[in-house]
């Protein structure tokens, strides 16, 4: 019902909290009960303080190209905590909290941006793909994945995230339309965060919103203010449903904003002001939620400064560990190619290890 | 025992494979309802229902990416692109995705997915209808590439394909999909990808050919017998392109000590060119003449009625095999 109510034609957004972080919709303030709205703030907290923390490191050049996923934090947080653990998600790269909600170590990611493959050797029971560089194509695997679940008849739906920028891609287009096909059960995430690295939305396309294009792919389309947590859940709680009971793909817009870079190679200040951030800034999807938390009686500023502490000690840790376990083993750059090394790799592997034992401090 | 032809053939090893296990699907533009545009799917999807034998929208990309994903979550797709021109569109999943999923994931995920497509030139068609691939596909580390060149080696080697743990590329040539007969076991049975085959013995000059040029050498070879030559080829069917099974092809050259590799592909940075690389690696003291390629040319494929100047004929082979024998 919810979906019907908010065609995307029509300029609707859907929205519970406002910027202060005061429920501004109550009938559809959804009931979460307080443990899991902790786990939700504490997610995006960490992730707040990894982006910091790892912008840092590289500063130091101990990290590599990072991606920050800053001023996101609801979009992800809100949706994750809306699905199951049996549902599958397909991310793009700048997707940190999904995997953090999930249970994925915060080491782990971290490897990955550190230079290391083993970052997206998921543990088994994590129903979650590696990272996507290449923006588009995480729609068209989302879609696969989503349509075994239905012949397989398996209870589960595929997620996949992509950015505002990502949406001019062909395969956004072809894996939306393939899973409208098919019925599949398919949620995409639109993090419109106003930016394809330098280029504004507005430039990269005429629709009016972006999901709007739910229309033409026969699915349902809802936009929501990305920073509101509350509202992102509740989308997802509806869309997931949707999908799960056979009606066919949702996509999501969630309309949010970059806080940082798009890498850490990136410099915003070129094609952005101070005055829009600043204007941004003011509708933190982390403050408004800490804010709702107090007002709720469930959280307060002595425990948030606590909770500050512990994640800047604990993304401390995490990161060390990185450091002390990051190193990549020659075998490990061909072991993985194939099932079973080919005569050609065991080759190259050993003469290349041969040499390298000969020339060891030469 | 019944006999087919490779397109028969194809179809039987596909049939084989989903009775045999319910989470292969066969899939691609017009290959359900039709059976495909050659009919190579032909049947499937009224002997296994629409889930696992479907018609996709014309959208590559959606076909081999969706292919990723059925994969990861417990199928084993067969995916086919329609043309050999019409595997661009969908080749940044193939080569992005596909090809470097098992690394990336550091073995988390395997994708025991095969990509089929009608490979090559000789049916008169139109633009975009006649490439051949294999070095494209050859360099892409994590991919398995495979060709048929006879009704047998076709369902021996798309069994294998299915049942492989890796994405194998598995090129049909069109030219020989109803062109020749042959005795195909009714049982299910494996050709090894990664081996090639000594399709015949001989003491002179090594040819390595594959799909539609092991049947063009054998003309070759007949056109040289008509001509009173009396040069012995040992004729090795790569069968896989990738990886490439160098035993065989080594252990040859240094028997005969000569080499010619015959392609229709394109010459420069050909799979004849890795071939030649090869040899003069590792049979160099052995060779009594230089190494050489019967190859297309550096050019687009043209429209029918220019193509015959490009696809490699018979007589160019066997005049290279004379050359190299006489050197």
């Amino acid at each position: 019902m919810l979906l019907k109510n908010y065609n995307p034609l029509k300029g609707k957004r859907l929205e519970i909290l406002d910027a202060e972080g005061n429920v501004i919709n109550d009938k559809l303030e959804p009931k979460i009960d307080k443990e899991t709205l902790l786990k939700m703030y504490k997610t995006m907290t960490l992730g707040r303080v990894a982006d910091i923390k790892a912008l840092q490191y590289q500063r130091q050049g101990r990290m590599l190209t990072y991606a920050p996923n800053m001023g996101q934090e609801a979009a992800q947080v809100g949706a994750i905590a809306a699905m199951e653990d049996r549902d599958w998600l397909s991310p793009g790269f700048r997707d940190l909290d999904f995997m953090l909600y999930r249970g994925v170590p915060l080491r782990q990611v971290y490897l990955y941006w550190y230079g290391n493959e083993w970052g997206s050797h998921y543990d088994e029971g994590q129903k979650i793909l590696p990272i996507n560089i290449i923006i588009g194509s995480q729609i068209n695997h989302a879609a696969g994945l989503a349509y075994a679940s239905k012949i397989l008849k398996k209870d589960e739906i595929a997620l996949a995230v992509i950015g505002d920028g990502g949406t001019s891609h062909g395969e956004f287009y072809e894996g939306m339309n393939f899973a409208a096909a098919f019925n599949a059960p398919l949620v995409t995430i639109i993090q419109n965060n106003q930016y394809a690295i330098s280029t504004p939305r507005r430039k990269a396309t005429k629709a009016e919103t972006l999901a709007q294009k739910a229309v033409a792919f026969g699915a349902e389309g809802i936009q929501v203010d990305g920073n509101d947590v509350l509202a992102m859940y509740v989308a997802m709680k509806e869309a997931a449903e949707h999908a799960r009971s056979g009606k066919g793909p949702v996509l999501i817009e969630a309309v949010t904003y970059r806080m940082g870079p798009h890498t850490t190679s990136d410099d915003p200040s070129i094609y952005r002001t101070k005055e829009e951030e600043n204007e941004w800034a003011k509708k933190d999807p982390n403050a408004r939620f800490k804010k709702y938390l107090i007002d709720k009686g469930y959280w307060s500023e002595e425990e948030d400064q606590k909770l500050d502490e512990e994640n800047n000690e604990f993304v401390k840790q995490e990161f060390e560990w990185v450091e002390a376990n990051g190193a990549v083993k020659l075998e490990d750059i061909f072991k993985y190619t194939y099932g079973e090394m080919t005569p050609q790799l065991t080759e190259q592997y050993e003469t290349h290890k041969k040499f390298l034992e000969e020339n060891e401090g030469k | 025992m019944a006999v087919k032809n490779l397109l028969q053939a194809i179809n039987e090893a596909l049939d084989q494979k989903m009775e045999d296990d319910s989470r292969v699907v066969v899939f691609g533009e017009d290959a359900g309802y039709e059976g495909g545009v050659f009919r190579v799917t032909a049947g499937l999807q009224k002997k296994y229902g629409e889930d696992r034998c479907f018609d996709t929208p014309i959208a590559e990309s959606a076909i081999t990416g969706s292919a990723i994903g059925m994969a990861i979550n417990g199928l084993i797709p067969v995916a086919e692109l329609q043309f050999d021109g019409f595997v661009f569109p969908g080749i940044t999943d193939i080569i992005t995705h596909m090809a470097r999923y098992r690394n990336r994931s550091r073995g988390r995920y395997n994708l025991p997915v095969v990509v089929r497509f009608p490979v090559g030139g000789g049916v008169r068609a139109l633009e975009h209808h006649s490439e051949s691939l294999e070095a494209l596909f050859g360099q892409i580390p994590g991919l398995k590439v495979v060709m048929p060149s006879t009704p047998y080696d076709a369902k021996g080697l798309l069994i294998s394909a299915i049942e492989d743990p890796d994405p194998v590329i598995f090129m049909e040539p069109k030219r020989i999909y109803r062109a020749g007969k042959q005795d195909v076991p009714e049982e299910m049975y494996r050709i090894p990808i990664g081996k090639a085959k000594v399709v015949q013995e001989g003491t002179d000059v090594t040819v390595v050919a594959w799909g539609p040029f092991i049947r063009e050498t054998q003309k070759a070879m007949k056109l040289l017998e008509e001509k009173g030559e009396k040069v012995s080829v040992e004729l090795i069917d790569l069968r896989t392109i990738s990886p490439i099974d160098e035993e065989t092809i080594i252990n040859s050259v240094k028997k005969t000590g000569r080499f010619v590799v015959v392609q229709e592909a394109v010459k420069t940075y050909g799979p004849g060119a890795e071939l030649i690389a090869l040899v003069n690696e590792k049979a160099f003291l052995h060779l009594e003449a230089q190494p050489t390629r019967v190859t297309g040319f550096d050019i687009t494929v043209p429209l029918p009625r220019g193509e015959h100047f490009h696809f490699v004929q018979p007589e160019r082979i066997a005049a290279e095999i004379l050359k190299v024998a006489k050197f």
